[in-house]
């Protein structure tokens, strides 16, 4: 029965061939256009770490008060989206969480062995050691350095795959040394590739943009005193001048995430940020109540408008156009469906019954959204490529189309398409065989 | 005309004729907004940076480590720069137009007050700013090489001796257009800084749409620093038609002074407005294409089903004519019938497009959609109707009277 109504539908649609094709392009080019648009939408709205999402959260804490809103930087209960050194270290050392970190993005020269090679710029990452537990970095090799190197600040690094590659041709690296600005330091793993996007552990610049080449105890990159090359805000307060000062300082330029592992955890947490903004307060430095926020990775991507301006314009105008296509579709199956009442009231009159009708038209609808489908797969890998090639590479890195895309797409045509033929298929199903007869 | 028949035709053929009049709305709603968007980013990417842009270049110059002596090593490099051939002028700098990273301050009237006056981007410049960087200064003087004072890394925070300013935050200061010779706060400290001058224009480091400094895109400030950090950007302004070799020779002059550098982003400011705006240029093209697209799905509906109701009144449009219609008159009628729709469709579509834009402005602080803009999509959409249903109406009026007299179609 099945084959036998395919085998109508495509004759069916044979005889009319400009309708056809016209149909399946509008079909086509509109989910082509929408999955496009969707599968970066998607992945700006993919959640990183889903094994993990809700139980890492970040904190905040209004360390400006009210007299410094018109700075305008914070948010609108004047909440900055990183926290000062002072505030960090008390965090470290309250050790409140199963893992925490501190952390920052600077950057390193790496200096090569071969004296006739330029210095190359490093993208670095200053973190603590839970860092890689915490985050469940993949290792190629080796390990996270241990919580004794972060006590003694020691010069010890962890290589992304890529960096190591370049130097190393890829092969264990595992205790060799790296010269970064003129100081050794001991190799004690090498990452796997490991590319969470959106970048949700630190989502101050591009959100999108690759994780550091290198990662280096937070330690010893303050004892290097290297600069942070993220963002790096003050409230004018001034201190004393110098990397003490600025250490010294309400200046905000760190992150800070850990793992709570269970609601109550959080509760707990909650209750210590609450504790310590008073206790500041007791000390006198701050003369305000200081709100506190903690947020979990979604709730953190969500407040960070993880997904762009752009991306949300185009998701929504591409599917509006599908709609369109879909619409213009509609029009065109009940055009060619009335076109054939005459066909179909033979049909009616020799026996078949409406609901037979009924699955003859819609099986034609079906095939025009499996073939609008596999159109539309390949506009839509077409129109990554193009969209590649125009955006910028942070961007460019959401551009891949995986299974669950292609399913949706799939599903999403079939489901459009027979849905926009159920009308026009209502409406053969309602043909009088008598009448039609008769005009003939 | 005739639209008593006309619509009495229609009412025979509801459905159809509402998806038309919907595709059209949905169309119109899409385009309007789309050519909105489209022109609002065309315009942002084109914005001034009110440097001489087409011979400014910009290089990135990392120190390896943090060398103690960066003074004497700031100043080599300068000189080498400024000595070299088709170069006019050279500066160093935290940070440039287009560079997407910099610094701001708060700029205040009253060294107590709590909310800033204005915020501005800060450029911290030797008193070759203004050579170097092209910027036309409309009043006031340029620094002179006693102002400038050396600035060791961001946490040395000491007040300038003076500052130059933009017009636009000179005016949103002192609306009376008196800034110059006034005194300002800058960062909440409680020196007073003189303004010494002001160009016409200077534009922030930020780009982006929904930056941080779209807030206040035109509000720049110099301030006389020789700013010394392990992170500098050169910005190199060249004689007309040199930028290409300067650039190059720049480069390699640096190295042979010093080679423990690294030099990055060694752009045009061209090549950096072309990075800067990418993904809104991204954008302009994506809504182009759809927009395109949109158009052409619509018009090929109108025709598809205007052939089907064409086919459908073959024998009434022969009869039509037997009885003397013209073909002008035909032609005239699927015209008019797609007019109707049109209209109607057109209308809806308005609506659609005020709602969806206020919908942006509550969601992404759109800008309110220029009436204009409708106005000319919905003669867009009337047009692109009038077009599509053209060569069906005139396949209707090549049908011939004689057909009226067979029995069948």
């Amino acid at each position: 029965m099945f084959n036998y109504y395919l085998g109508l539908a495509v004759r069916s649609l044979r005889r009319n061939v400009v309708l056809t094709v016209l149909m399946i392009a509008a079909v086509g080019v509109g989910i082509g256009a929408s999955m496009t648009t969707l599968t970066v939408f998607r992945a700006m709205d993919a959640d990183p770490i889903p094994q993990k999402s809700s139980q890492l959260y970040t904190v905040q804490l209004d360390n400006w008060g009210p007299k410094r809103r018109g700075l305008g930087t914070g948010d609108a209960e004047n909440l900055q989206p990183q926290i000062s050194y002072q505030d960090a270290m008390a965090f470290m050392h309250a050790h409140q969480g199963v893992r925490q970190s501190a952390m920052y993005l600077t950057g390193l020269a790496l200096i090569p062995s071969n004296v006739d090679l330029k210095p190359e710029q490093v993208i670095t990452r200053a973190a603590y050691t839970d860092f890689f537990g915490m985050f469940q970095t993949p290792f190629l090799f080796g390990g996270a350095w241990t919580g004794e190197d972060d006590e003694n600040h020691a010069s010890v690094v962890v290589l992304s795959r890529e960096l190591n590659n370049k130097v190393f041709g890829g092969r264990n690296s595992v205790g060799k040394t790296l010269n970064l600005d003129g100081r050794d330091y001991r190799i004690t793993g090498v990452l796997n590739d490991w590319n969470p996007l959106p970048k949700f552990y630190d989502l101050n610049n591009d959100k999108y943009e690759k994780s550091a080449q290198i990662y280096i105890p937070f330690t010893r990159a303050i004892d290097g005193q290297m600069a942070s090359w993220g963002n790096y805000n003050c409230n004018g307060d001034t201190g004393p001048a110098g990397w003490e000062g600025h250490l010294r300082s309400e200046c905000v330029w760190l992150q800070f995430w850990l793992e709570l592992p269970t609601r109550a955890d959080a509760e707990r947490f909650r209750h210590y940020l609450d504790g310590y903004a008073a206790e500041q307060r007791q000390n006198g430095r701050f003369d305000w109540s200081a709100r506190t926020r903690l947020r979990d990775v979604r709730e953190w991507l969500v407040y960070q408008n993880a997904v762009s301006q752009e991306a949300r314009i185009l998701v929504l105008v591409s599917f509006s156009f599908l709609l369109v296509c879909l619409i213009n579709a509609m029009g065109l199956m009940l055009a060619k469906i009335m076109g054939r009442s005459a066909d179909i009231g033979v049909r009616r009159a020799l026996g078949a019954n409406r609901a037979a009708i009924f699955g003859q038209c819609l099986m034609e609808a079906g095939v025009i959204g499996v073939a609008g489908g596999i159109l539309g797969l390949l506009l839509t890998a077409l129109g990554l490529i193009g969209l590649r090639s125009l955006v910028s590479e942070g961007v460019a890195r959401l551009t891949h189309f995986n299974l669950s895309d292609i399913t949706i797409a799939v599903v999403l045509s079939i489901a459009a398409t027979l849905l926009a033929g159920l009308y026009p298929t209502w409406r053969a199903a309602q043909v009088q065989p008598a009448w039609q007869l008769k005009t003939q | 005309m005739e639209f008593q028949p006309i619509l009495a035709a229609m009412s025979r053929n509801k459905i159809g004729a509402v998806l038309i009049g919907v595709q059209i709305a949905i169309t119109l709603a899409i385009l309007v907004n789309g050519l909105f968007i489209i022109q609002q980013r065309v315009a942002l990417s084109h914005r001034a940076t009110g440097l001489d842009e087409p011979n400014v270049f910009t290089i990135r110059n990392q120190w390896v480590g943090n060398p103690t002596n960066m003074e004497a090593k700031l100043r080599t490099d300068l000189s080498v720069l400024r000595s070299l051939p088709g170069v006019i002028d050279a500066t160093a700098s935290n940070s440039a137009p287009l560079s997407n990273g910099g610094s701001s301050e708060g700029v205040n009237l009253d060294p107590d007050q709590q909310q800033a006056t204005a915020l501005t981007a800060v450029y911290f410049m030797d008193d070759h700013a203004l050579n170097a960087l092209g910027v036309k200064l409309i009043a006031g003087r340029n620094f002179t090489p006693d102002e400038v004072t050396p600035k060791i890394g961001f946490d040395d925070r000491h007040p300038p001796s003076a500052i130059i300013m933009s017009k636009a935050l000179a005016d949103k200061v002192f609306p009376a257009g008196d800034a110059l010779g006034k005194s300002v706060y800058l960062a909440f400290q409680k020196t007073r800084v003189p303004i010494v001058g002001i160009v016409d224009r200077l534009q922030v480091p930020w780009t982006g749409v929904d930056d941080w400094g779209s807030k206040f895109n035109d509000n720049a400030t110099l301030e006389p620093f020789q700013f010394e950090s392990p992170l500098v950007h050169y910005v190199v302004r060249t004689k007309p038609g040199q930028i290409v070799n300067v650039m190059k020779a720049a480069e390699k002059a640096l190295l042979a002074t010093d080679r423990l550098r690294i030099l990055e982003q060694i752009q045009t400011q061209s090549e950096s407005r072309l990075e800067a705006y990418r993904d809104d240029h991204g954008l302009v093209v994506i809504l182009g294409i759809v927009c395109a697209a949109l158009i052409a799905v619509t018009a090929f509906g109108i025709v598809g089903l205007t052939s089907y109701w064409v086919a459908q009144r073959r024998r009434q449009i022969g009869i039509r004519r037997a009885l003397g219609a013209t073909k002008n008159a035909i032609v005239r009628y699927f015209q008019t019938e797609n007019l109707m729709i049109a209209v109607a469709g057109a209308l809806a579509g308005v609506a659609l497009a005020l709602v969806v834009n206020v919908w942006m402005m509550n969601s992404f602080a759109a800008q309110r959609l220029n009436v204009a803009y409708v106005l000319v999509g919905a003669v867009l959409v009337l047009l692109l109707g009038q077009a599509a249903v053209l060569w069906p109406a005139l396949k209707a009026a090549s049908i011939p009277p004689a057909l009226a007299t067979r029995g069948s179609m």
